[in-house]
């Protein structure tokens, strides 16, 4: 009995100290595959998700050190720009969730529902239409923001390629050029060979 | 595991004596409860990274002092043109109305697009090759970076490799674009670019075989 408590305690203890916890994703996404081995940034990155369906949503971590709190100062940010004032509950609830996509009217009653599942329901996607470009005012503020920002995209692999480059085009009139699409690894080699003649 | 206390019964009437209590704990639930932690910190745990793929895009400000762009020989140009069902049509060269370069149906697979590519590519993609081999045999010690920075300037010294462009319709899945960028990476291609498709090259898929 006692070797077993004590490999269990072992193992507990590891994957308590290992476990990185899987952020909630506001939409299920199967990611392509590639052959780039390059890691997902940890800190100072900013996805973009693009569902299936066509819809986006968006996420930016707290950066490295915790204490710069970038999501607070984004919504902020964003409160000025759609003349919205946000209260201190509020702005440090947005800044423990993660990813989301709604239009900003509906910003206050997501953050204001306590239920999780229920939260889901308000997940519409940002809005990225010419009048009203939503997705572009939060790139924007959230370059000003964390000016280290680097732009990931993680695209479904199914979602259709125009709606992936309506994201690129408008990160490409914000200045963004470089873009880390998330894939899963898939090994693929070709030797010298298999080269053929 | 756990153990049982038998009462002593039989004697009437006797001085009832203090029960011999056992020293051992019973750690069955404690043991009970430790699976179950270690259960739902393995399932919670993300494991595998996700990697990423990094494309760079050109710069699309507009630039006043802007020429045309670089003249690139249209015998290297060779045109990759995506649509829906993972088919892959590909040209050589330039398409004007007048003389239609004629279309190539392929796919993603080993003897798709690859050798098609690993073709054209083949002086480049030989250097590279041998290149890594050293590396990964032991003839040659550097560090990764100075490896990085030597493919990286075989591929600008590179004068005879294809100059792809990949141009995907409205049909086109993410993924598609994300193998075909993909297959650039595994054939060592020099000069990529990802443009839109012109209007003759749309009516050149109209007309492709199925």
């Amino acid at each position: 009995m006692t070797p077993m408590v004590d490999l269990f305690s072992l193992l507990l203890t590891f994957f308590m100290l290992t476990a990185s916890f899987r952020p909630q994703e506001a939409a299920p996404i199967t990611t392509p595959s590639s052959v780039s081995e390059k890691q997902t940034p940890d800190n100072d990155v900013m996805t973009i998700y693009i569902a299936k369906d066509g819809k986006v949503f968006f996420n930016i971590d707290n950066g490295k050190d915790t204490s710069t709190h970038y999501r607070i100062k984004l919504l902020e940010k964003i409160g000025e720009q759609y003349k919205m004032k946000f209260t201190p509950q509020e702005l440090s609830k947005f800044g423990t969730m993660s990813s989301f996509g709604m239009p900003i009217k509906d910003i206050k009653a997501w953050l204001a529902e306590s239920d999780s599942k229920l939260r889901d329901k308000f997940m519409t996607g940002v809005p990225m239409d010419s009048t009203d470009n939503q997705l572009a005012w939060w790139v924007r503020m959230a370059r000003l923001t964390n000016l280290n920002a680097e732009v990931a995209l993680k695209g479904d692999a199914d979602a259709k390629y125009t709606d992936v480059k309506k994201v690129m085009d408008l990160l490409q009139d914000n200045k963004v050029n470089k873009f880390n699409l998330i894939t899963n690894l898939q090994k693929e080699e070709v030797l010298l060979k298999d080269l053929p003649k | 595991m756990g153990e049982i206390i038998q009462e002593e019964k039989g004697k009437k009437g006797g001085k009832r004596k203090a029960k011999k209590h056992s020293t051992r704990i019973d750690m069955t639930p404690m043991v009970d409860l430790m699976c179950l932690l270690i259960t739902f910190f393995m399932l919670t745990t993300a494991f595998s990274k996700s990697k990423v793929m990094v494309i760079t895009m050109p710069d699309k400000t507009p630039d006043k002092e802007k020429t045309d762009g670089p003249i690139i020989s249209a015998f290297r140009t060779l045109n990759i043109l995506l649509t829906d069902g993972d088919k892959v049509y590909y040209y050589q060269g330039l398409a004007e109305p007048k003389k239609l370069p004629e279309l190539i149906k392929t796919d993603f697979s080993k003897d798709g697009i690859r050798k098609v590519l690993l073709l054209r590519n083949k002086d480049l993609f030989t250097k590279i090759a041998e290149y890594r081999e050293k590396r990964l045999t032991g003839k040659l010690v550097v560090a990764d970076t100075t490896a990085d920075n030597t493919i990286k300037k075989f591929k600008s010294e590179d004068k005879k490799g294809p100059i792809v462009l990949i141009k995907a319709d409205e049909k086109t899945k993410y993924k598609d674009i994300v193998n075909i960028i993909d297959e650039m990476a595994i054939c060592n291609i020099a000069s990529y670019a990802i443009v839109d498709l012109n209007k003759v090259e749309i009516e050149m898929l109209k007309n492709a075989p199925k």
